[in-house]
């Protein structure tokens, strides 16, 4: 199944602080073109960090941050941040639509301003991706209007706009009441199967099980497991890691 | 009685209290759109960090807050000219109550700029925004609508502070009334004149208020702040 595989995303080593409080240590993590990594952790374990961090809107310490083969934790590529993040949609557990802007002009946004995609060729496509987050006829709703799932989907489209290479998705369904979480992990993993390199993470196991090719577990800024998804689920796990699926999965 | 219905109506029809109304009205705007401008640019300045800028910008607040306006527009007028600066009546009227009011429209802005929270710049961030970027079409937007109602307040306060050139003898609307009654002692009259130009100037900014926050009111259920204009035309109506 597995052919090459070739690295998208790789950190190495990456030391992280607030003030004195060491947040993320040593941290090596490495994402493959077209796979799905999901991190999963207790809460403070520096999961969101390591994702802000990832896209450079945290400053580190020490560390390297590969991005398609360039080391963009150097000073000078932070200079730039703002070209790498093109590349690096991200999806928040409060999905952050911008409430002064409707559906598609939320999700025209970024084409249009940043990229300079002629609005009619932006439209096209915010429509399309409307379709494919299965939600076409919000075009022209105000994101208030909509449920909660309805705005992560929005969310995922707005992020799929800018046709990046990675999507990082911070806890997206943690915000949402039970019966609107399948909508948007159903989005979440035909996306993946499709082939869009993802970092996830997230509390939901049955996502981790059907969509990632790797799960990475952290605990206290550390990464304590770094498997493939069958043996993280399936076979010997450290202690540590035992401890906490025991806890989430009963 | 009647006698001094017939001379507010003529007061109110002459070129002189027309030209006085005009004068008020361009003063008005002018320290008001030149004030704005100031605002914004001091309320951006204190976003950053460095040490300097934001010493200035206190400084600016601290001397133009603390100090009558009345005392900023004589000095303007009086004492700029004894470094060479020459500026017409207007002029220095414009500049003094735009600096002046600069210094209430930062506040206005920068309560604006910190309704919308540290998320909302991330979403702008993460689409690979630059700093201006996430500014100009994620933050500003939003900030208006707290920053309009405001606004609009100070614009009457403008038209009414306006008054207060009339002390380095630009013909504005008081100072016309004024000499207008020291001329034949009829201050009912005249001042009645001058109070009906002010009204009829107060109520059109408070339409154009109202059209103003319509425009902005995307939202249903977030409700902006109510203005005090947008009360009395409620009022009004019911
Ligand atoms: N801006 C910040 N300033 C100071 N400390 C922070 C900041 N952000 C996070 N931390 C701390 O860093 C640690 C890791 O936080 P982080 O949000 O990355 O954890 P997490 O694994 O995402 O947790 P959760 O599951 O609750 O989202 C926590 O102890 C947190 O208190
Ligand atoms: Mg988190």
């Amino acid at each position: 199944m597995k052919t090459d595989t070739v690295s998208l995303l790789d950190i190495q080593r990456l030391n992280k602080s607030f003030g004195d409080k060491p947040v993320l240590k040593n941290v090596d993590v490495n994402v493959e073109q077209g796979k799905t990594l999901v991190i999963v952790g207790p809460s403070g374990s520096g999961k969101s960090t390591l994702l802000r961090c990832m896209n450079l809107l945290e400053p580190i310490e020490s560390g390297v941050i590969t991005f398609e083969g360039r080391d963009i934790a150097t000073p000078e590529a932070r200079r730039e941040a703002w070209r790498f993040r093109q590349e690096m949609a991200m999806v928040f557990q409060h999905f952050e639509l911008f409430p002064h802007l409707s559906v598609i002009d939320n999700i025209m946004l970024a084409p249009v301003k940043i990229k300079g995609v002629p609005k009619a060729q932006a439209r096209q496509k915010a429509l399309e991706l409307l379709e494919r987050v299965r939600i076409p006829d919000k075009a022209n709703a105000w994101p208030e209007e909509l449920s909660g799932g309805q705005q992560q989907r929005v969310a995922i489209a707005r992020a799929l706009a800018m046709e990046p290479r990675v999507m990082l998705f911070d806890e997206p369904t943690s915000a949402l009441d039970p019966e609107m979480i399948k909508e948007v992990l159903d989005v979440m993993t035909e996306l993946s199967d499709q082939g869009m390199t993802s970092v996830v993470v997230t509390h939901e196991m049955s996502f981790a099980r059907r969509a990632a090719h790797r799960v990475v577990f952290m605990a206290d800024g550390e990464v304590v497991e770094n498997l493939p998804t069958d043996q993280f689920f399936g076979g010997e796990v450290k202690p540590r890691t035992r401890q906490f699926l025991d806890q989430i999965l009963h | 009685m009647n006698d001094s219905v017939t001379l507010i109506l003529s007061y109110l029809s002459s070129a002189n209290f027309l030209r006085a109304a005009g004068m008020t009205l361009a003063l008005t705007v002018c320290s008001m759109l030149l004030g704005m401008l100031i605002g914004l640019i001091v309320a951006l300045l204190q976003e950053r960090r460095n040490r300097l800028v934001r010493a200035l910008v206190m400084l600016y607040l601290w001397l133009f807050r603390g100090t009558p306006v009345l005392l900023q527009i004589i000095f303007i007028f009086n004492v700029l000219p004894n470094f060479g600066i020459l500026l017409s009546g207007f002029t220095s009227g414009v500049i003094a109550l735009a600096l002046n009011e600069g210094a209430y429209m930062a506040e206005i802005y920068r309560s604006g700029l910190q309704s919308v929270g540290a998320r909302q710049r991330t979403a702008g961030y993460a689409l690979g925004m630059r700093g201006w970027q996430v500014m100009r079409y994620v933050v500003l937007p939003q900030a208006m609508k707290v920053v309009i109602p405001p606004t609009g307040n100070q614009f009457m306060g403008m038209l009414k502070n306006s008054a207060l050139v009339s002390v380095i003898a630009v013909e504005e609307l008081l100072l016309v009334a004024d000499q207008t009654a020291s001329a034949n002692f009829r201050y009912l009259e005249s001042l009645t004149a001058a109070a009906v130009y002010y009204l009829i100037m107060t109520t059109l900014f408070m339409l154009i208020q109202q059209l103003i926050e319509q425009r902005f009111k995307t939202q249903r259920s977030q409700e902006a702040p109510r203005s005090w204009s947008q009360r009395f035309l409620r009022m009004t109506r019911a």
